[in-house]
Parts: structure tokens; sequence; C-alpha cells
């Protein structure tokens, strides 16, 4: 394997800015390692080293020039299906939109391009961002590099599975209720979901509007960072953006690699310590991180956050709801699949035939869900009541971040579950979110940051800090980082 | 007692537009009715006079400059569609048949 896979972001990023390397032997390099181990990660549903090696020729040529390049500049990236690029496939991971070349690109992409990184493909995930493990994606999943029978965490497999089998040195995630997250946690890889709105949404394929929230995936949490300035930023195009600075995450990212953290604190959930808790060796691996950092100055704080248990239901009440009204656009009249238009069927049948065929059993669970929150008659009890949840969620997070500067958990209860051990139950597959899903209902920043192992297998460790106060999140990881180090899968080769 | 009937899930299938056969029926009935019986616990919280939260950002009326912009072209619009004619959507009849 070329050493040039094994490199951090910032190093590739130097030397090519050095001139020790150029920006297409970078990208040729991951290339290679992809058509080399992509047959048994399967990260991968689209792959353009065509239009990859066009974008780091182009780098190379303005360093040639004499051009001053980004932070970024010429370092490969993988991007999550779901997110439009221009004239190459997105398919959301559904049968729904296999083919489609969108017209546009989003912004994340967008921005990507401007920063000259290189896009070498689009990642495997859920259907249209729905599940935790891959296993619902219509291509088939992506297996977990740490062990190959194991899922690689979801929605977002993909793009964490890359980046741990050294396919690509930073990928870009969505997080709706940990899909950045949980894959990171499983994956030993670094994975964020900056505040909502701090990120643009536009040309995301909606899956819930309220909670969507693109975001990094890296190897440390420098790379994230700098990947999460790249990227983020306010957007006119779309209307929740925030028009405020993006949050100085790279600066606090390199204050906390020095390892200090006097007079942080840090709040512990007393809740998320009860009922459907964390396995024991979960529980073990984020202990032993939380001395790591008590160790660096770090002070330990409980805190009660009443309605956190409730954010699990409400969750499963609002996502749903959201997604079978943004669901509704894939109707078979402008772009994606159609079946059974013979000439004599009525619109209503061809749709209803269409999304049958189109979309793939959990989609289908969530329209459904959602359409039966909203109907008249139980929306009061069902969707209404969520929203009232969300609204005592976010002030236990107000009233925690009176007391603490961030708050810290286990990312995913437990480690990377072998396939097909949760797909038979939906509700136990859902609580691989139990302690993502309350940031998403707040809307704050949340990072996954690798603490260790239980058997042999990643352990991830959360911190979550109050909206537009990512940067906070990024100290307490760099420091986690540089305490505990990072993981290195076993060898994919032979 | 069953929180949703198997004849419900079809008439939620009907309004979500989606032909699922017959075995789906029975599957979905099941789960759904896990599904929704986990998720009721909201419920539990005595949130009357709560406000709703439907968004974290409190942004209302975001509005841009009246300004003409670039926009897709009537071939890109219409390349990804199923079904094109005279340089439209072309869509299955909408009406029934007059006698």
């Amino acid at each position: 394997m070329s050493d040039l896979t094994r490199l951090t972001a910032v190093d590739i990023a130097k030397r090519i800015s050095d001139g020790d390397v150029s920006a297409e032997e970078v990208t040729r390099a991951h290339l290679d390692r992809i058509a080399a181990v992509d047959g048994k990660v399967h990260a991968f549903l689209h792959v353009d080293a065509d239009g990859a090696i066009a974008a780091a020729q182009a780098v190379d040529a303005r360093r040639a020039r004499g051009d001053e390049l980004g932070p970024l500049a010429g370092v490969p990236v993988a991007v999550k299906d779901v997110l439009t690029t221009k004239n190459v496939p997105t398919t959301a991971g559904s049968k729904i939109l296999e083919g489609w070349r969108p017209p546009y690109d989003s912004t994340v992409v967008e921005r990507l391009r401007d920063a000259g990184t290189v896009i070498l493909g689009k990642t495997n995930m859920d259907e249209f961002a729905m599940g935790s493990s891959t296993e619902y994606s219509a291509y088939g999943p992506t297996n977990n590099p740490w062990d190959l029978g194991r899922i690689p965490g979801g929605s977002g497999g993909g793009s964490a599975a890359a980046i741990a089998a050294y396919e690509a040195p930073l990928a870009i995630g969505t997080d709706t209720g940990g899909s950045i997250r949980q894959p990171g946690a499983v994956t030993g890889t670094v994975g964020s979901k900056p505040t909502y709105g701090g990120t643009s949404r536009y040309g995301l394929i909606a899956f819930s509007s309220s909670l969507d929230t693109p975001g990094p995936c890296a190897r440390t949490v420098l790379d994230a960072a700098l990947l999460h300035e790249v990227m983020a930023g306010h957007d006119w195009r779309d209307s929740t953006s925030i028009p405020q600075p993006v949050p100085p995450v790279v600066e606090a990212a390199k204050r906390g690699m020095t390892g200090d953290l006097t007079g942080v604190k840090l709040g512990l959930v007393t809740e998320f310590g009860t009922g459907e808790g964390a396995e024991p060796g979960v529980l073990a691996a984020f202990n032993d991180a939380l001395a790591a950092l008590t160790k660096l100055g770090a002070e330990i704080v409980e805190v009660s956050a009443p309605h956190f248990q409730y954010a699990l239901p409400a969750y499963y009440l609002i996502a749903p709801s959201e997604c079978s009204s943004n669901l509704a656009r894939f109707d078979g009249v402008r772009y994606g699949l159609r079946v059974g238009d013979d000439g004599n069927r009525s619109l209503e049948e061809v749709m209803s035939l269409t999304r049958e065929a189109g979309f793939g059993p959990e989609v289908k669970r969530r329209i459904m869900l959602g359409t039966y929150a909203l109907s008249s008659g139980y929306y009061d009890a069902y969707y209404g009541q969520a929203q009232k949840v969300r609204t005592l969620i976010t002030q236990d997070f107000n009233q925690a971040f009176e007391q603490v500067d961030v708050l810290v958990s286990p990312t995913t209860p437990f480690v990377a579950f072998p396939f097909g051990s949760r797909t038979s139950d939906p509700y136990q597959m859902y609580l691989a979110d139990l302690f993502t899903i309350p940031t998403n209902l707040y809307g704050g920043p949340g990072i996954s940051v690798p603490c260790g192992l239980s058997d042999g297998l990643p352990v991830g460790f959360q911190i979550m800090a109050p909206t537009m106060a990512d940067d906070r999140m990024y100290r307490v990881a760099a420091a986690l980082e540089s305490a505990v180090g990072t993981l290195t899968p076993p060898s994919l080769e032979g | 007692m069953a929180a949703i009937s198997r004849d419900e899930v079809a008439h939620l299938a009907r309004l979500s537009r989606l032909a699922v056969t017959e075995q789906e029926l029975d599957t979905f009935a099941g789960q759904l009715d896990v599904i929704l019986q986990a998720v009721a616990r909201v419920g539990e919280v005595a949130a009357a006079e709560i406000p709703p939260t439907s968004h974290s950002v409190p942004l209302t009326n975001v509005l841009r400059e009246d300004v003409v912009i670039n926009c897709l072209t009537r071939e890109e619009a219409l390349a990804g569609a199923p079904d094109v004619e005279a340089d439209r959507f072309r869509v299955p009849r909408i009406l029934d048949e007059e006698a």
C-alpha cells in the first residue's frame, strides 16, 4: 500500500504545497487503493476517476503558476451519495434514483471544488439516510474495515469506512439522528455534526429538513476541523442557513492538541446512565477516556437532562413525519424511476407502483409512520406532542450549558454489530442512535472521536456543545485524541 | 392491544401512494405496531403549556435581493425525466376517460 494513503489531510496538503508530491500522484494512489480494497469494503457507489484526476491536475497547474493554494488543495475527499454532484450519479442509496445525474452541485460540493479538494466519488449509505448500518442501501451494505462481517454504522457507513480503509483521507457525511457520529464511532474515525444551519442543505436530498446537517469525517480531529471550515458558512440558497461567521474550529483543534483542558467543565448526563444504557465494554472505554480528560485538567460535573429519555420517541415521530412529506417528490414525473405506465393506468396508479418498486422497506415504514403521525385525529397526540418534547429537550440543553462547557457521553450504546442482527426488529436498530439524537433535536453540534477498543472493536466518545459553539467540542476532541491516540484497523490485504 | 390494525396500515399505504403487497401488509402491521407503542411514550410528558419547536434556528421571513440569477435550462430540467413530450414532462392520464 502506498504511504500517501496513510497520511493525514494536513500532511498531504503540505507535501503538495511544498512540491514533494503532485496532487495527481496523491489522487492516483487513492484510486489504486480503492481498486485494491473496495471489493471487500464496498464503501463507494460510484468512483469518478476521470473527474478526480482532472481536478488534481488543475491543482497541479495552479501550483505551477504560483497561485496561492488553500489549506486542503489537492486533498482527496469522498462524498456521501445524498449530496448532488453535477453530472455525476447521485442515488441516495435508492433504486428510485438509479442512474440519475443531477443538473447541479450541492453547496457543500461546490465549496469542496472551490477549495481545490479532489472528489473521488460517492459513498454508500442507508436509503435516503434512514438506518444505522447501511443494510438498507438498495445497492448492498458496506463492510466495516475492522471486521468485514460487521456493520460500518449508518446511514453514512460508506463515508466512514472509506476513511477507515485508507481509501480517502476525508469524507462528507450528513447527520439527521447520528448518521455521521455513529459510523465514526464504530469504524474508529472522527465524525462531526456541525450546528444545524452551520452547513448548507442546498442540494442535500432531504430526509428530515429540520434536522439534516452535512458535516466532516476524517481520521484526525484537526483534519475534520479543516474540512469543517471549508464546507461551512452562510448560504443564501438555504433559508435555514445561519448568517454568522463559522466558529473557529481549526484554531480550537490546535489549542486542544496542546493537551491542556484546565478549567473546562465536562457535563455527564445523569439520565444517560439509566434504563437502556451502553454495553459494559463501551462504558469501560468511555470511563477510561473521562479519566484521561481529567488528567488534562478537565472537571467532570453531573448534570440532569430529564427529558433526554423522550428524545428517541420524539425523533421517531418528527423525522418520519418530515420524511413522509419530503419523499412525496418521488412521484415518477420529474426524475428517477417510473413503473407501470402502460398507457391505461392513471397517474395515481403509476405513482403507487413506482414508489412500491423504488423504495425499500425502511423508507416505506417511515413514510407510513409519518403519514400516521400527521393524520388528523393523531396529529396532536403524536407529531404535535413530539414538537413540545423537542422544546423541553432544548431547555434541558440550555440549562445544562449554564453549568458546563460541553456534554459528554458514549457515541453509541454498542460497538459494530454483525450483519442481520437488528434488521428483523426495526426498533432495535433505532436504539443505535440513543445518545446522538438529543443533539439533533436541540440543533447544536456533536462530534465522535475514537477513545479505545472493546473486544477489538472501536468505541466512540461523543462531545456535545452549545449552538454555534462548535469550536468548544473540537478543542476537547483534539485534547482527547492527544491523550489516547488514533486507531488503526487490521490490514485488508491478503 | 395493538396500536394499529392491518386495515389501518392498508389505508396508510394508500395515502402514501405505496402499492404494497399482502405479505408486506402483514409484516408492516406488526412492525409499525411495535414502533408506535414505543414512540407513544411522548404522551407521558406533561406538556400542555409548552410551545412546540418546529425548528432550532430562530429565523423568519428569509428573503434575498430581487435580482435575476441563472437557473436550469429547459434541457437540463428535463434531462432526468422518465418521459418527455414536446419539451414538457409527460405524465400518465390524470382524469378518468369520458364515457
